[in-house]
């Protein structure tokens, strides 16, 4: 074996695969709602509780979630984060705010982009409303929504957000 | 040992696409079926176990998502195998062996339709000396199909009629995918498609979804007139490489059948996962199973309809079924994982 | 996101951009590739392993002495791929096939470039096809091809 040139110690093995993803039932609901830049979740008909995204069951019974609910687009930030690296394809430059977003009306967080604010300024609790894309560029996706922006509100308390939630939901129950 | 036994087994319907139909939609009412055709609740599951390929959707963990099918909230004791279900079989009847639980779920699901299957399953292969050539799955099959033919183990009639028995035993099968009456000659008429193998010779893409619930002895006997008790049950692998092994026979399959204590007694059904034609006759070789006394994959087995990673678990639940319904008194249900049969379970299960 | 048959459906690709690394025994084995030689390596029963293996497939003890093979072998089980698909190496109809190099006791996967299924045949003899440029991969063996 030559001694010149070295041992191979390693290669590269580049793995992709293609698929085509179907979507099922309740999202495609969602998706075709957001097209039309409406928010639709869906009700637990056992907890009463509003999730959305729906993905078609109630995480905590796990029974299908069929009643759907059209929220507004304002809600809470639960909690959140600073990142200090670009998105590939997202215009949105760091750092900037990834957040655990609740909407009013609903129980279930979902994580969205917080931005055109001082993000030293973003709090638990802070108030937010979506800011969407031009109606022209409405695909079945999330991404309508480019980011959520602070709304000149006091921030809430998130605990009481949440006793108050449960109480709202009582009334649909059938635990 | 603890007597454990099969008490409910739920399959959805094997269709090519279940179109807009995810997996969590796929479970649940499954799951719900499964739980009450037996009266029971969620609640009265100690431990559940899945298995399923992330690689099907093409995610991360896509596995995860199905719990929300399960209502883990308070927290439930859960695992999950990247494997076919009737490994997560075993997980929890060893789970219940150890006395960590007296009942279990178990599930398998995956949608085939999304992924490329046989590109995904070149990935199972040596990473360093085969993979990087992307050796689809059809492809190795129909290496071990042509070693079996020269071999002069079987012929290409004897692979037709595994698939003509496949598609006319599936008609008395609802949930069967493919189905219908064919002559040999007319199956071999057909053009090759992977040469030795046909297109029928290999098993369809599915989409589907699978629920088994197992009890100990005193909650199955509560639950189910008459529990489908697992006897025996063993899995083995043979090596990695496909060179470095004879494909014309199972030794995997063989040890397992005989640890499992297969033979130790009449075998009124067995049900062989069994993803490629040619494949039925090796597995009926390795567990020395007589045609005439036994009825082989009265389901249709998996060329009748192929959920890939709840396949396996359908024959032990398809060998269950006939047991609680007192249609059979003992079978053998066998599965497989890996490159031509490269790994192999099978479970004895009595009435 | 597309939208027929009334499901929504979006393709994508998964990509991951592994490096695998190769340790001493795969290692020498493509760096031979690499260098247009086949090796070997000796099981504790005699028998020689082509590909290469880091442990004896049947008593799991450490190998490490290598044999030189030839660039020759002969074919022990084949399939015919009338349509290739776009990942496999040859976009022409090949032969998939388990080959036993000269020298060796196992037989290593291989693509062969036989031309037409009437090529081939159990026991046909074949040899290595080397890429044009080699870094010391599987595929510095280009395919087979009938000898």
């Amino acid at each position: 074996m030559s001694d010149e040139k070295p041992m191979v110690e390693g290669f590269e093995a580049p793995i992709s695969l293609h698929y085509t993803f179907a979507a099922g039932h309740a999202i495609s609901k969602f998706l075709h709602s957001i097209k039309e830049g409406k928010i639709v979740g869906q009700r637990s008909p056992k907890t009463g509780k509003v999730i959305v995204p729906p993905r078609g069951s109630c995480p905590e019974t796990g029974v299908p979630t069929t009643e759907e609910v059209t929220l507004p687009d304002t809600g809470t930030v639960i909690t959140f984060t600073v990142i200090h690296i670009p998105i590939p394809n997202n215009p949105i430059k760091p750092p900037f705010i990834v957040a655990n977003i609740c909407l009013d009306e609903s129980d279930q967080t979902f994580i969205h982009l917080v931005s055109d604010c001082k993000n030293e300024e973003v709090q638990i609790g802070t108030r937010v409303k979506a800011v969407w894309k031009d109606p022209a560029e409405w695909d079945y996706s999330m991404d309508n929504i480019k980011y959520f922006k602070p709304l000149d509100e006091a921030p809430v308390d998130i605990e009481k957000l949440k006793a108050e939630r449960l109480k709202a939901v009582e009334k649909y129950r059938h635990a | 040992m603890r007597e454990v036994a099969i008490i409910s087994y739920v399959q959805t319907p094997m269709r090519r696409d279940a179109g807009a139909n995810n997996d969590v939609e796929m479970l649940m009412p499954t799951l719900q079926e499964a739980l009450s055709n037996v009266g029971m609740t969620h609640k009265d599951i100690d431990f559940t176990c899945s298995g399923s390929c992330d690689y099907l959707g093409g995610a991360a963990f896509a596995f995860v998502s199905a719990v929300d099918a399960l209502g883990a909230v308070p927290a439930i004791a859960e695992s999950h195998v990247e494997m076919d279900a009737a490994w997560a079989l075993y997980e929890a009847w060893l789970k219940i062996q150890c006395g960590k639980a007296d009942t279990a779920l178990v599930y398998g699901f995956g949608k085939s339709s999304h992924a490329n299957l046989p590109n995904v399953l070149s990935l199972q292969m040596d990473p360093y000396s085969v993979q990087p050539l992307w050796p689809d799955s059809i492809s190795m099959a129909a290496l071990q199909a042509r070693a079996l033919l020269e071999s002069g183990k079987c012929s290409e009639r004897d692979m037709a009629e595994v698939v003509a028995n496949s598609r006319r035993n599936a008609k008395s099968n609802p949930k069967a995918q493919l189905k219908g009456d064919f002559t040999v000659d007319q199956l071999l008429r057909e053009p090759t498609f992977v040469s030795p193998l046909r297109k029928h010779d290999c098993c369809p893409i599915t989409d589907g979804a699978s629920v088994m619930i197992l009890a100990v002895r005193e909650k199955a006997e509560k639950f189910c007139k008459r529990p489908a008790f697992i006897t025996g049950i063993d899995h083995r692998i043979d090596a990695h490489g496909l060179g470095l092994r004879d494909l014309t026979v199972s030794e995997s399959t063989r040890i397992a059948g005989e640890k499992a204590g297969a033979n130790k007694g009449p075998i009124d059904v067995a049900e062989l996962y069994a993803p490629f034609s040619h494949q039925e006759l090796i597995l009926r070789d390795a567990l020395g199973l007589d045609a005439t006394k036994t009825k082989i994959n009265p389901s249709g087995g998996a060329l009748a309809g192929h959920v890939f990673m709840a396949c396996g678990l359908d024959r032990i639940g398809a060998v269950a079924t006939r047991i609680i319904n007192g249609e059979a008194n003992r079978g053998v249900a066998h599965a497989t994982s890996g490159p031509c049969l490269q790994q192999n379970l099978v479970a004895v299960l009595e009435g | 996101m597309s939208q027929a048959d009334d499901v929504l459906r979006a393709e994508f690709d998964l990509e991951f951009t592994y490096t695998r690394t190769t340790g001493p025994i795969i290692g020498r084995f493509l760096t031979e590739l690499r260098d247009g030689k086949l090796v070997g390596i000796k099981a504790k029963d005699g028998r020689v392993l082509c590909p290469p293996q880091e442990y004896d497939p049947v008593t799991a003890e450490d190998l490490d002495e290598f044999v030189d093979l030839a660039e020759t072998g002969v074919v022990t089980t084949w399939c015919w791929v009338k349509e290739p698909r776009k990942k496999h190496l040859l976009q022409k109809p090949f032969a998939w096939a388990l080959i036993k190099v000269d020298g060796a006791d196992t037989s290593m996967l291989h693509a062969i470039d036989a031309g037409s299924e009437s090529a081939m045949k159990t026991g046909m003899k074949v040899k290595v096809r080397w890429a044009a440029e080699r870094v010391g991969r599987i595929t510095d063996i280009a395919c087979f091809e009938p000898a």
